[in-house]
């Protein structure tokens, strides 16, 4: 299948190794990813900040360069969710129905990595292995906006060596919500010590999760608080196979073994 | 202009014109009559709120009457049924008494209109053998007696029952409150004991 | 195409003109807080003892709710059917209110339309006054507190007493209200226990702290009030256009009460709280008690179609308020604010208000509901903050028993809020630096200079300090991943 990668802005700039685990991924089950080198972001920040007008360039682009592929791939919750639900409501926002209409049949045709693997590819195992604990970490747009129920957890189950363990209040937001981190940082920061507690509690080494944004958030707590838990991505998981484990000790999402 | 017409137009301008499209509203829940009543589970629902529950046979309702409320002065609507009432209680029937009068009583005796399994709900709509609103509120103990084919199974089942020009109080278990803590303490200001009394 | 948030025909450089859609009047009322919500919060966040009481108080909540919904197998075609029933209400308002006000009428009660909180007011105390009361006992309504009625009141001469327990505990507590269905939620029974006994009268002084001995106080303290009161004041759950029948929701008995007691009888109520038909309270009385105090039923629901003779008041008002409706109304997007039945489950799941609590969102109505309502009622410049007061996680749209869409509907209002100048300028250059990929690819390049911000980003200046207060940066990547992808 030819699959077109959305990297999203924040994969693409800062946590390229999520993306580029999603192209090992994809390719090394048979697919054919192309890399749609136009794109840049679907605009959410935008949107959520209070921004339609302006993200309305971003969203136009975004249909445009995705409008020709059948399937397209993010490895991105958010960013899929903002694809799927906010990009036509911005369309009509400045009147524009026709690109409202061509944001939708995109957004149809948008999956998030999971939901790729699990509904589109039908697929649980993806013969990957990672011998940590790990816990995961479910992020509001994936499992409340685009509702990716527990394919994700189906996936990490079938990876082999991998010992998942529950994360107490799994459904609880970490408290990242795009610019709310920064508009009410101390907000924020109370929702993220309670994230990191049920994280710590698990004794997991690595936390997981669909979503870059959230991982950072939860990571960027973590590593201030030096407690010596991972996040790494959904995608770099699923990529990982028992041949990176033979190479330097350490798999393919950098964690030491 | 006056405030009423103020309010409309401003209403009738904030929807614009044309008029939003009307909406077919799903009625795809369990509607009246969909659903066996189940005396069963009315019982459950009482004493999960910390109702006493009784059933007995038609003639035994004094008995249990006598038994809760024996040797106590009870007001009744002036239509309830006088075999409900054992001699051992002092009944005082409501005619018009004063509010100080009903306050001063230890207990009240009414039947009810319908009641509803799944809540656990009886509904009182001021019939002659459920006077009015105030004689169940005032005193401390409650007894509703009711016969077996007055349950319904839901709440829609017992709306399509009463008549909403009747005053309806929709009773559920002793008066309560989830104030403090969001804990449900039983007893405050309405009876604290309420008994229903269930006949076949 | 009409701007949202504007109706068709507004000026909209500000100025109205009589019949057009109008926001709550500043200066009068509980729908403004003092302070933006993050300095609000930030305050809240530092009270331990508030924070565990607000913990302990939600996640009880939630449990119960939980169950109780899991028992009902049609909860999903009930919130449809709820969604569906306030729809239609919105788009016949203006019809179902004259429908109301007729069948109310027709049942011997009186009908008062209120276009704001002060009109609402004076034509209560006149009510009042009119009675030759001095002293009216309240039951708990979202509607009064809104409007700041008890301070009226008490301007006018005549005394509030609020009857609801929790109300009774912030009245007598002097403070505010900080949730929806249970005002002092932000109290445990330790601290009621010393409201208590500091504030009422004739208390006995070896009152404890279980929640039994306190409720039986107030059934003590609040007794003689109920007998010897002629006036009370009540909000409403419904109000039924077909049979001008309204209904209050209650648990503690208190409004009975005073729904029965009294002489007279005032109701004020929102205008959204009409519902068309008496059909459709099966659908609200199944889905209010359950996503609210998470009960199969409240104890008590009274219901009562204008006046009864020989039973209950004899004088029965109906005041109808506007006070800003109208203008969220004229919002295609925000109307359905206007659909909340006040159960607050929104708040008892939302992140942000648990660690919150009600008191910083400036408003009587907090939490996720607040946060869409307020600024709509008062204009969005008068609650800026508010809209941006969630994460977005959606929590609340999934409790929302008739599936109020809240997260899009705080999207939607961030976007009429005003907007601090160096905000905007920084959106629009990233938003035009992102149309041009050649721009954006530098920019990306750019972004590894924030090492020079120091190590995990700790020397970032305002805002970004904000995030590097409690969280480190990430270290830049050395590579894109479009340029790996170009490379490979």
């Amino acid at each position: 299948m030819r699959i077109a990668l959305f990297v999203t802005c924040l994969a693409d700039t800062l946590f390229p190794e999520a993306a580029k685990a999603t192209v090992r991924l994809l390719e090394r089950l048979g697919h054919e990813v192309v890399f749609p080198e136009d794109q840049t972001c679907c605009g959410q920040m935008h949107v959520n900040t209070g921004y339609p007008d302006e993200a309305l360039r971003l969203v136009r682009r975004h249909v445009r360069v995705f409008a020709p592929y059948d399937v397209v791939v993010a490895p991105s919750g958010s960013c899929v969710g903002s694809v799927r639900h906010q990009h036509a409501t911005v369309a009509r926002r400045a009147g524009d129905e026709r690109l409202a209409s061509r944001a939708e049949e995109v957004g149809a045709r948008t999956h998030e990595l999971s939901e790729l693997l699990v509904d589109v590819l039908g697929l649980t195992d993806v013969g990957a292995y990672f011998p940590h604990r790990v816990t995961y970490h479910p992020t509001c747009h994936s499992l409340r906006m685009i509702r990716v129920g527990d394919k994700p957890l189906r996936l990490l189950r079938a990876v082999r060596g991998l010992e998942l363990v529950e994360l107490p209040q799994a459904e609880q937001c970490c408290g990242f919500g795009g610019t709310f981190a920064v508009k009410n940082a101390d907000t924020s920061t109370a929702m993220l010590a309670d994230k990191m507690r049920n994280v710590l509690a698990t004794r997991a080494d690595v936390c997981t999760a669909g979503d870059a944004s959230c991982l950072m958030h939860i990571g960027g707590g973590l590593s201030r608080l030096r407690a010596g838990v991972r996040t790494v991505h959904l995608a770099e998981i699923l990529a990982s196979t028992e041949a990176d484990a033979r190479g330097a000790g350490r798999d393919a999402a950098g964690v030491a073994r | 202009m006056s405030s009423r017409d103020l309010i409309l137009g401003r209403l009738r301008s904030a929807l614009g014109e044309p008029r939003p499209a009307p909406v077919e509203v799903p009625r795809d829940y369990r509607p009246a009559g969909a659903v066996a009543a189940d005396v069963d589970l009315f019982v459950d629902r009482l004493t999960d709120y910390r109702a006493t529950v009784h059933r007995c046979a038609t003639p035994d309702v004094a008995r249990v009457v006598d038994d809760v409320l024996g040797g106590r002065q009870v007001v009744v609507p002036a239509g309830l049924p006088r075999h409900w009432l054992p001699d051992s209680v002092d009944v005082l029937p409501d005619d018009d008494l004063p509010t100080g009068r009903v306050a001063a009583v230890d207990g009240v005796v009414t039947a009810a209109a319908v009641a509803v399994a799944e809540t656990g709900t009886i509904v009182l709509d001021g019939g002659p053998d459920q006077g009015r609103r105030v004689i169940t509120l005032l005193p401390d103990v409650h007894v509703c007696v009711l016969r077996a084919d007055q349950v319904v199974a839901t709440v829609p089942d017992a709306l399509a029952r009463v008549d909403p020009h009747r005053p309806l109080t929709w009773i559920s278990g002793p008066s309560a409150t989830s104030d403090i803590e969001l804990n449900r303490v039983e007893g405050v200001h309405g009876p604290r004991h309420l008994h229903v009394v269930i006949t076949a | 195409m009409t701007a949202p948030g504007r109706p068709a025909g507004a000026t909209g450089d500000g100025t109205t003109f009589l019949g057009m859609p109008a926001t709550a009047p500043p200066g009068v009322g509980h729908l403004r807080g003092d302070e933006p919500f993050p300095a609000a919060a930030r305050r809240a966040l530092g009270d331990a003892q508030l924070r565990r009481n607000l913990r302990h108080a939600t996640t009880t909540i939630r449990d119960k709710s939980g169950a109780v919904i899991g028992e009902v197998p049609d909860w999903q075609e009930l919130r449809a059917a709820g969604r569906a029933i306030k729809t239609d209400t919105m788009a016949r308002l203006p019809e179902l209110l004259e429908q109301l006000a007729a069948a109310v009428t027709a049942a011997g009660g009186t009908v008062h339309w209120a276009a704001d909180a002060v009109e609402a007011n004076r034509i209560v105390a006149d009510l009042v006054r009119a009675t030759g009361a001095d002293r009216v006992m309240k039951v708990k309504s979202m509607a009064t507190q809104e409007i700041g009625l008890n301070e009226a009141l008490e301007a006018a001469g005549i005394e509030p007493v609020e009857t609801d327990l929790a109300e009774l505990i912030v009245q007598l507590g002097r403070d505010k209200p900080s949730h929806i269905l249970v005002p002092a939620i932000h109290r445990n029974r330790a601290e009621i226990r010393e409201i208590f006994l500091r504030e009422m009268p004739g208390v006995d002084p070896g009152l404890t702290d279980e929640p039994a001995a306190l409720a039986a106080a107030a059934r003590r303290h609040l007794r003689e009030t109920f007998l010897s009161t002629r006036v009370a004041v009540s909000g409403a759950n419904f109000a039924v256009a077909e049979t001008g029948t309204v209904a209050v929701v209650e648990s503690e008995g208190n409004g009975r009460m005073c729904l029965t007691l009294p002489e007279t009888l005032i109701t004020v109520m929102g205008i959204e709280k009409v519902i068309p038909t008496w059909r459709d309270l099966e659908v609200f009385l199944q889905l209010l008690p359950r996503a609210s105090t998470g009960e199969r039923m409240n104890p008590y629901t009274s219901m009562w179609t204008g006046v009864t003779p020989g039973d209950g008041p004899q004088q029965v008002h109906l005041v109808l308020l506007d006070n800003g409706r109208s203008a969220v109304l004229a919002d295609e997007v925000g109307r359905q604010a206007l659909h909340c039945i006040r159960c607050s489950a929104c708040l008892n799941v939302c992140p942000v208000y648990e660690r919150t609590g009600g008191h910083a969102y400036g408003s009587v109505y907090p939490g996720p509901i607040g946060a869409v309502l307020s600024p709509q009622l008062t204009g969005v410049a008068d609650n800026a903050s508010l809209p941006y007061a969630s994460s977005l996680c959606g929590a609340c749209y999934d409790a929302c028993p008739v599936m109020i869409d809240i997260p899009s509907i705080l999207v939607h209002l961030r976007a009429e809020a005003p907007h601090p100048r160096a905000e905007a300028a920084t959106m629009a250059a990233a938003a035009y630096t992102m149309d041009h990929p050649a721009l954006y690819a530098a920019a990306q390049r750019g972004a590894r200079l924030a090492r020079l911000a120091g190590p995990r980003g700790r020397g970032l200046p305002p805002p970004l300090s904000g995030w590097t207060a409690s969280r480190d940066l990430p270290a830049p990547p050395p590579q894109t991943f479009r340029e790996w992808w170009v490379e490979r």
